[in-house]
């Protein structure tokens, strides 16, 4: 090493100044680095968001669940309920009310199991059990007999009893509520004989199948005392009333268009139901199923189990996408905006890929005008591909999505966030806020995520899970029990019934339809 | 060792940078009191990703880990700039590379949910860093410019 030998002849193994700066050499490059350190974390605390934008728009920092929570009385008084029509959406509404068959709860874990005993303080028994096919009606007795009372140790429960006939249930004084979960053609009839009968109702939704049965139900419900719930959960998941608070405090500006959607590409999403997973047959033939029972007033057909099962597809039977998921959509809109019943609707669609013999369309647009509010919603539906298309609110100053989380992004030409869109304390690229965290449970199958997706299942809230089922339910037996309103009453009922109708006559008329308040009738 | 002026500045530079490097992953980390090597271990793939994920899920050995990384990262940074035990600290910066590289190497077959910029297939960074320290420690960088060289010279005094 020249160097070194050059300054050991020098230096005689001392240091020089020379040695000094060499070994200093890198001293200046760590000044460098240091100045460079402390320009960058400068720059990184002047660019975090100094706004909490929820905050700043007046909204709630934390979401909260509506328990209703009015007192359910004492034990020996709990509420008698029957079900009416034990298929697959029964188990789930009495699972959520504290009834489980043995299956489910061996399948259940140690803090599943705790959180279904919590269903206890709803102090309902399940007196009766309606059903036209026996093996459903006795999953549904093996349910009432697996209560949370049950389990909770409580004795001298009342016994469940199956009634042949829903009538003969309507009849019986055993009974002071029923869930009613038939197929669509059977909800407007038995809902007006239950509440004649005086007993309060909850409803799975379409509510009705026809024009003619909503006017028939408000009728019957006019000043009744019955308490009728139409089973629309979505109602108690926190993030709706959330939304409905925003749009109302104008942080989306005046909202324009509403797009909702439905995407869904299994069989069984398109409703085809009688085949297992693995391709058997499901079990049911006219010995175990009453099938003149099933069919009610519809015309008179041999036994089908296609049509038992699949009866969706069938307007016999139902509305298809539109009673069964745009009811949904629609709901989750109208609790948000309260837009009700739209002056116009124009729908189209077609059997474009389930070539099975079904009668509803398996893809449908509906164009719903609300020239007053300055808005247009519109349905998209296809059950040929599972793209996930969100449900989305577009005002003048932002745009909101809505599902199992609730996202609100700022227009980049809105003049309400303009200054702080110059001053860049908003991106456009990416949300305001989000709020809301999807709590589904593991769920197993497209069709159930689907629902998730949706916000339709359960919802966790800091740590803390809830069904919204279970809540929408709650909140029908406190207001049987405590009085005041249910939040999806018959008022909410009868605009979606009726805009599902002027959906239903354009597309099957192939023209624009009208909605005359007035006369209060489709035109 | 002979050694031109051009080789010693060359690995004076190829030290400083990697000091640099070192120096500043250790201080961000330092800064920022969220900072936890939990999610980096805990999708280490590969033959010893057992250790790693072991690491990530025992709360006192994580934070064992972190304190140990982040301060080792400043220190071997402040050495290799400042050219102070250049070769220990070339051995210290080589073996964390090491243990990075183990607990995600781009081996084919793997992937990783991390974002990455460029393509690798076996030789990474961390490899080509580590090599590069490899190669410091062989050379005395730190005795031509460094405080080696002052350390150096003070014990040949005596």
């Amino acid at each position: 090493m020249e160097d070194k030998n050059k300054s050991g002849q020098e230096q005689k193994g001392g240091l020089k100044r020379r040695d000094i700066l060499k070994g200093m050499a890198s001293v200046p490059v760590l000044g460098l680095f240091g100045y460079e350190f402390a320009k960058s974390e400068s720059l990184k605390k002047k660019a975090e968001p100094p706004v909490n934008m929820l905050k700043e728009l007046g909204l709630n920092q934390e979401l909260s669940f509506n328990i209703s929570n009015r007192g359910t009385g004492k034990p020996g008084n709990a509420l008698r309920l029957g079900i009416i029509g034990a298929g697959s959406r029964s188990q789930s509404l009495l699972f959520h009310t504290g009834f489980a068959t043995r299956e489910r709860l061996d399948g259940m874990d140690k803090e599943q199991m705790e959180r279904w005993m919590d269903y206890k303080d709803l102090n309902v028994v399940l007196t009766g059990v309606a059903d036209v096919f026996d093996l459903h009606a006795e999953r549904a007795m093996d349910a009432a007999r697996h209560s949370v009372k049950a389990m909770a140790g409580e004795k001298n429960l009342p016994k469940v009893k199956r009634f042949r006939h829903y009538q003969e249930m309507l009849a019986s004084d055993d009974v002071d509520a029923v869930i009613i979960a038939t197929p669509d053609h059977h909800h407007a009839h038995i809902t007006i004989e239950a509440i004649q009968a005086g007993k309060h109702v909850y409803c799975e939704k379409a509510p009705t199948r026809t024009e003619e049965e909503i006017f028939q139900m408000e009728a019957a419900l006019k000043g009744a005392k019955p308490v009728y719930q139409l089973g629309h959960q979505i109602r108690h998941n926190p993030i709706y009333p959330f939304a409905a608070d925003l749009v109302k405090k104008g942080v989306l500006g005046q909202v324009n268009l509403v797009e909702t959607t439905t995407n869904r590409n299994t069989s069984r999403g398109a409703w085809v139901r009688h085949l297992k997973g693995d391709g058997t047959p499901r079990p049911g033939d006219p010995r175990s199923i009453d099938w003149d029972q099933w069919l009610g007033d519809r015309p008179k057909v041999p036994f089908s189990i296609d049509r038992y099962y699949n009866w969706t597809k069938y307007w016999d039977y139902a509305t298809g996408l539109l009673g069964q998921l745009f009811s949904h959509e629609f709901d989750a809109v109208n609790g948000i905006l309260n837009c009700g019943i739209p002056a116009s609707c124009m729908c189209s669609g077609g059997i474009y890929y389930y070539k099975d013999g079904r009668e509803i369309p398996d893809l449908m647009q509906a164009v719903f005008e609300y020239p007053d509010q300055g808005m247009t919603l519109i349905y998209s539906a296809t059950l040929a591909n599972s793209r996930s298309r969100g449900r989305v609110f577009m005002g003048r100053d932002a745009s909101m999505e809505i599902g199992s989380t609730l996202s609100v992004i700022a227009d980049r030409d809105s003049e309400k966030y303009k200054d702080k869109l110059d001053k860049k304390l908003i991106d456009t690229s990416k949300p305001m806020f989000t709020i809301g965290a999807g709590g589904a449970d593991a769920t197993t199958s497209a069709t159930e995520k689907y629902y998730a997706d949706r916000g339709l299942t359960s919802v966790s809230i800091g740590g803390k899970s809830m069904d919204v089922t279970h809540l929408h339910l709650r909140e029908w037996l406190d207001v049987i029990r405590n009085g005041g309103q249910v939040s999806c009453n018959i008022d909410w009922a009868f605009q979606e019934a009726i805009t599902i109708q002027m959906a239903k006559k354009s597309y099957l008329e192939k023209r624009q339809v009208f909605w005359d308040p007035v006369k209060r009738q489709i035109v | 060792m002979n050694i031109s002026k051009t080789q010693s500045v060359s690995l004076f530079l190829l030290r400083v940078f990697i000091g640099w490097h070192f120096l500043y992953e250790g201080l961000i980390k330092v800064l920022n009191p969220d900072w936890t090597s939990a999610g980096f271990l805990s999708q280490s793939k590969g033959l010893f990703s057992g250790i790693f994920q072991a690491i990530a899920e025992n709360t006192s050995m994580l934070h064992a880990v972190n304190f140990l990384n982040q301060w080792g990262l400043v220190i071997i940074g402040l050495g290799l700039m400042l050219g102070l035990f250049t070769r220990l600290f070339s051995i210290l910066g080589m073996v964390l590379l090491l243990l990075y590289y183990l607990a995600t190497p781009p081996f084919p077959g793997l992937e990783y949910n991390m974002a990455t910029e460029g393509s690798y297939l076996v030789v990474n960074k961390n490899l080509i860093e580590a090599a590069a320290l490899l190669l410091l420690s062989v050379f005395p960088s730190g005795e031509q410019y460094g405080f080696d060289l002052l350390l150096k010279k003070k014990t040949t005094k005596q």
